[in-house]
């Protein structure tokens, strides 16, 4: 099969751990590696993995892009670097899958709103956070049974998976996250927080779903639907368990998940970062099989 | 160390820490008439808010009665001399709700972090500064790190400008000497301007005997609450440490009388029911959990059959730092299910 060529740009955690993963792929090739320290174990990786890289940021990578046939990048930079590559890029017909938390395209979270954004071909998507990619297919899973009030999240992650970037932002989690929850969850309202832990051994990702429906829950239809959404993110994470629940108190329904990575780069405990990585993963083969006419097979 | 006429500030916690016993559902009214009272009494900083600070309402810990902003327009207007301080565990509360709580006209904001988390506290520990206030970093579950540990913590947060470091013994764990230990190593790396201040709780009935091996060490700004209204078997409480510190020759310019009235006509009242060290509190603080976890065993406990020591030992056994109160019920279905069948 024919295969969507793409560049990666930050070959830091997130964008070698991506690199794993579009390794895996059927329909995806990463040719390109852009980084800006010419000496970097990352760049260095991608090269032993035959990839081609520059250190020149996404400038180096430009007069490649029609040559090499790049038609998407990843962008596990900064917030603040993205919105230059994303212009610099989307202008040469490149499509953006943007890791960082710029947020300029809109949100995606694959299980709900993915082949809307394939079908109307957006340039620049946002994956959100982690917290989000983990815990809004569930927000939606209650609310497309019935209405929800107010939706809350909480993730629990290992303090050594949560680098510099988020914790001198912090709010940038809980603001995206929450304004996400409501907008693709599907809650009238949103809340999300974050709590890092040290433990040792370090905890794998947990995700705590609260939601307040309008209505007394439909419990049959909510446990149902959680299942099936369950299923659904399995497809492409593999390690996404449903811990307990749903339970039901009164109006509250309340769903208990853990996140653990496939270890392909990161630790497994990691399920914060592997459940970015494995949802622009998704986003992009969507986005190729559109490109290659085969989307019948797809979300 | 002679600590005869030293000077403290003690921080009081009845209507922030006491949020917690009380499932955050403090009235404007008693939190007013208690923090006229306070203020009447000559104690000269009081925090008010959610039990988990700015931003704490929620479902995982507990929606408030009112909202904070709410809190403290009822309070701040109506102090003669004492300032009012808010408490902000980045992760929860925002930017936002700090400069919500700035413009009510708060005097103190305190950037909370677990004791090995120092760096999320950058981004509020420098806008409560550029907003002109006094800015403590706190660090929490602070047995659960080194004196030398909790230098490198606190040096963090000095840097981003913090003028008050806080040793916060928020399972109520330590004793005398592993508070003196840390105090005493901050102390020494600190810059002088730099404040110190201590937080205990009562698991241990180790309170006022804490908060004095702090002073001792070198702390200067003491949190208490009247009648010890707080998370666990309660915090430091006022009154006790006031006479303590008049026995000592500690000043702290509270008026004794006043504020053991302030605790017995006010405040215990208040309480849905008495404070003590049960043995689920006393728990908490043998195991070294996290104080406010009490209220979420005992329910869910009850709920899945299941008894709230075993839960919290078993949270002190998966080290959950503060924060983790959502995990607890999912806590107790997981040793339900694993349970043989009775």
């Amino acid at each position: 099969m024919d295969k969507i060529r793409c560049a990666i740009i930050g070959p830091g955690n997130i964008g070698t751990d991506l690199l794993y993963k579009l390794k895996r792929s059927e329909v995806l090739e990463p040719v390109w590696m852009v980084g800006i320290v010419p000496d970097s174990e990352g760049l260095a990786r991608a090269r032993d993995m035959g990839l081609k890289t520059t250190a020149d940021g996404v400038d180096g990578l430009l007069p490649h892009v029609a040559a090499d046939g790049v038609q998407i990048a990843f962008d596990a930079t900064s917030a603040g670097a993205h919105k230059a590559n994303s212009d610099k890029l989307t202008a040469l017909g490149v499509r953006m899958i943007d890791l960082t938390p710029a947020a300029i395209g809109p949100y995606c979270i694959p299980p709900i709103n993915l082949g809307a954004h394939a079908g109307r071909n957006e340039m620049n998507v946002n994956m959100v956070t982690c917290g989000g990619q983990a815990t809004i297919p569930m927000v939606r899973a209650v609310a497309r049974v019935q209405e929800v009030e107010y939706g809350e999240i909480v993730a629990t992650v290992s303090s050594r998976s949560v680098g510099p970037g988020t914790r001198k932002n912090i709010d940038e989690f809980t603001q995206t996250t929450a304004a996400a929850v409501a907008g693709v969850g599907g809650a009238k309202k949103g809340k999300a927080i974050i709590v890092i832990n040290p433990a040792e051994p370090p905890l794998i990702m947990r995700d705590t779903v609260l939601c307040l429906t309008q209505d007394e829950p439909k419990q049959a239809e909510i446990t149902a639907s959680v299942h099936a959404m369950l299923a659904e993110v399995q497809t492409y994470v593999p390690g996404y368990t449903l811990v307990n629940g749903p339970v039901f108190d009164g109006k509250r329904v309340a769903i208990y998940l853990q996140v653990k990575g496939r270890g392909d780069y990161l630790p497994t405990y990691a399920g914060n970062l592997d459940i970015m990585t494995a949802a622009a993963t998704r986003t992009a083969e969507t986005f190729a099989r559109h490109m290659l006419g085969t989307t019948a097979a797809t979300v | 160390m002679d600590i005869k006429g030293l000077n403290v500030t003690v921080h009081d916690m009845t209507l922030r820490d006491g949020m917690h016993p009380m499932r955050h559902q403090i009235t404007l009214e008693q939190m007013q008439a208690v923090a006229t009272a306070l203020d009447a009494a000559g104690v000269p900083l009081i925090e008010v808010t959610h039990g988990d600070g700015l931003g704490g309402s929620s479902i995982t810990y507990g929606f408030g009665a009112h909202t904070d902003e709410d809190y403290l327009k009822a309070v701040i207007p109506l102090m003669k001399r004492a300032k009012v301080s808010a408490l902000l565990l980045p992760g929860i509360g925002t930017e936002d709700d700090l400069r919500m709580a700035a413009d009510c006209g708060i005097h103190t904001i305190r950037v909370a972090t677990h004791c090995t988390e120092a760096d999320v506290s950058e981004q509020h520990i420098k806008l409560g500064r550029k907003l002109g206030l006094d800015t403590v970093g706190f660090l929490m579950m602070a047995h659960m790190n080194t004196p030398e540990g909790l230098v490198k913590q606190a040096k963090l947060m000095e840097g981003y400008g913090a003028n008050c470091i806080y040793v916060t013994d928020s399972a109520g764990h330590l004793l005398p000497d592993g508070v003196a230990a840390r105090i005493s190593a901050v102390r020494a790396v600190l810059k002088p301007e730099t404040e110190l201040g201590f937080h205990g709780h009562n698991n241990l009935s180790m309170g006022v005997a804490n908060s004095i091996a702090a002073v001792a060490a070198g702390a200067r700004r003491i949190d208490a609450a009247s009648a010890g209204l707080g998370a666990g078997a309660g915090n430091t409480q006022t009154e006790v440490f006031v006479a303590v510190c008049k026995l000592m020759g500690i000043e702290t310019g509270i008026d004794l009388l006043a504020i053991e009235d302030v605790a017995e006509d006010l405040v215990v009242p208040m309480r849905k029911e008495p404070q003590r060290i049960s043995r689920d509190a006393l728990t908490l603080g043998y195991a070294g959990v996290y104080g406010s976890f009490l209220g979420f065993a005992a329910r869910a406990g009850k709920k899945y059959g299941i008894p709230a020591r075993e839960i919290l030992i078993e949270l002190g056994r998966q080290k959950f730092v503060g924060g983790q109160e959502d995990l607890i019920e999912d806590t107790a279905m997981t040793m339900a299910r694993q349970r043989p069948a009775a």
